[in-house]
């Protein structure tokens, strides 16, 4: 699976079309890294458990918009676009989507 | 009962202090250091741009397109968090968040870049890249922040 955000994929050619994919995951913080980044809201700089939590959520959205392309039948997803959201305290939606296409 | 009132005073009063001492003086050395970490690596990766358009480049001598992407969490210490509210009643820049801003955003684009030169990308083109907020209690406080930037990274042949 080929993703780009770009309009095309460069080098190959769009030889079918499938409409729009997405996927979402909606995740709330975990308390043991609560504690731990209102610890480090008092001296500042990166908290690396949030950082890593949005990453592997990101991932999670990714991985169900693919299969959704996959399902479909295409084997490359383009213009793809990643959006987050705040649902509810403490809770963030990551949304990502993209048009499914086939390439040859 | 009065003394032991006022000594429960003078340690809430003790604690904050304690608290912005200590969110000064680690607040300011650690943005020290990263800066200069971020300097010095946008530095080593300046052969490896990123451009937010997408049309620059001809895309016949494109090979190998991938999606890259990087992301940071970053807080401002309390200190600072303090300074800010007392800009919010008196108006104006804040200008010790512009650099937390400014940190954010660098350092996330400096991981996208990251993981483009793992992929043996020589460029990174439609970057595009997201700001949020995560409130930590109260609605609309901006204890930190998350950034995240992405864009197809690229391989470009002659």
């Amino acid at each position: 699976m080929i993703l780009t955000n770009i309009d095309s994929v460069p080098g190959k050619k769009i030889v079918e079309h499938y409409g729009i994919v997405a996927g979402s995951t909606i995740r709330a913080k975990h308390i043991g890294k609560d504690i731990a980044a209102s610890l480090k809201n008092i001296v500042g700089g990166e908290i690396k458990g949030y950082t890593e939590l949005l990453q592997e959520s990101r991932t999670q959205a990714t991985e169900r918009m693919v299969k959704q392309a996959e399902q479909l039948g295409a084997n490359a997803v383009i213009n793809v676009r990643y959006a987050t959201s705040a649902v509810t305290q403490g809770a963030a939606e990551l949304f990502v989507y993209g048009t499914a296409v086939r390439v040859a | 009962m009065e003394m032991l009132e006022a000594i429960l005073q003078n340690i809430n009063v003790a604690t904050i202090l304690v608290l912005f001492t200590l969110g000064y003086i680690a607040g300011t050395i650690a943005e020290k250091v990263h800066y200069k970490s971020i300097k010095q690596r946008e530095k080593d990766l300046l052969n490896l741009p990123a451009i937010t358009s997408k049309e620059l480049v001809d895309r016949e001598k494109i090979k190998n397109a991938a999606l890259v992407d990087g992301s940071v969490v970053i807080s401002q210490d309390y200190f600072k968090r303090f300074l800010a509210s007392l800009r919010n009643i008196f108006g104006g820049e804040i200008a010790s968040y512009e650099t937390l801003l400014d940190r954010g955003r660098r350092e996330a684009i400096l991981r996208m870049k990251e993981e483009a030169k793992k992929l043996g990308a020589t460029m990174i083109i439609n970057m595009r890249v997201e700001t949020s907020s995560i409130g930590m209690r109260a609605k609309g406080s901006i204890g930190s922040i998350e950034v995240y930037a992405y864009g197809t990274a690229v391989e470009i042949h002659p």
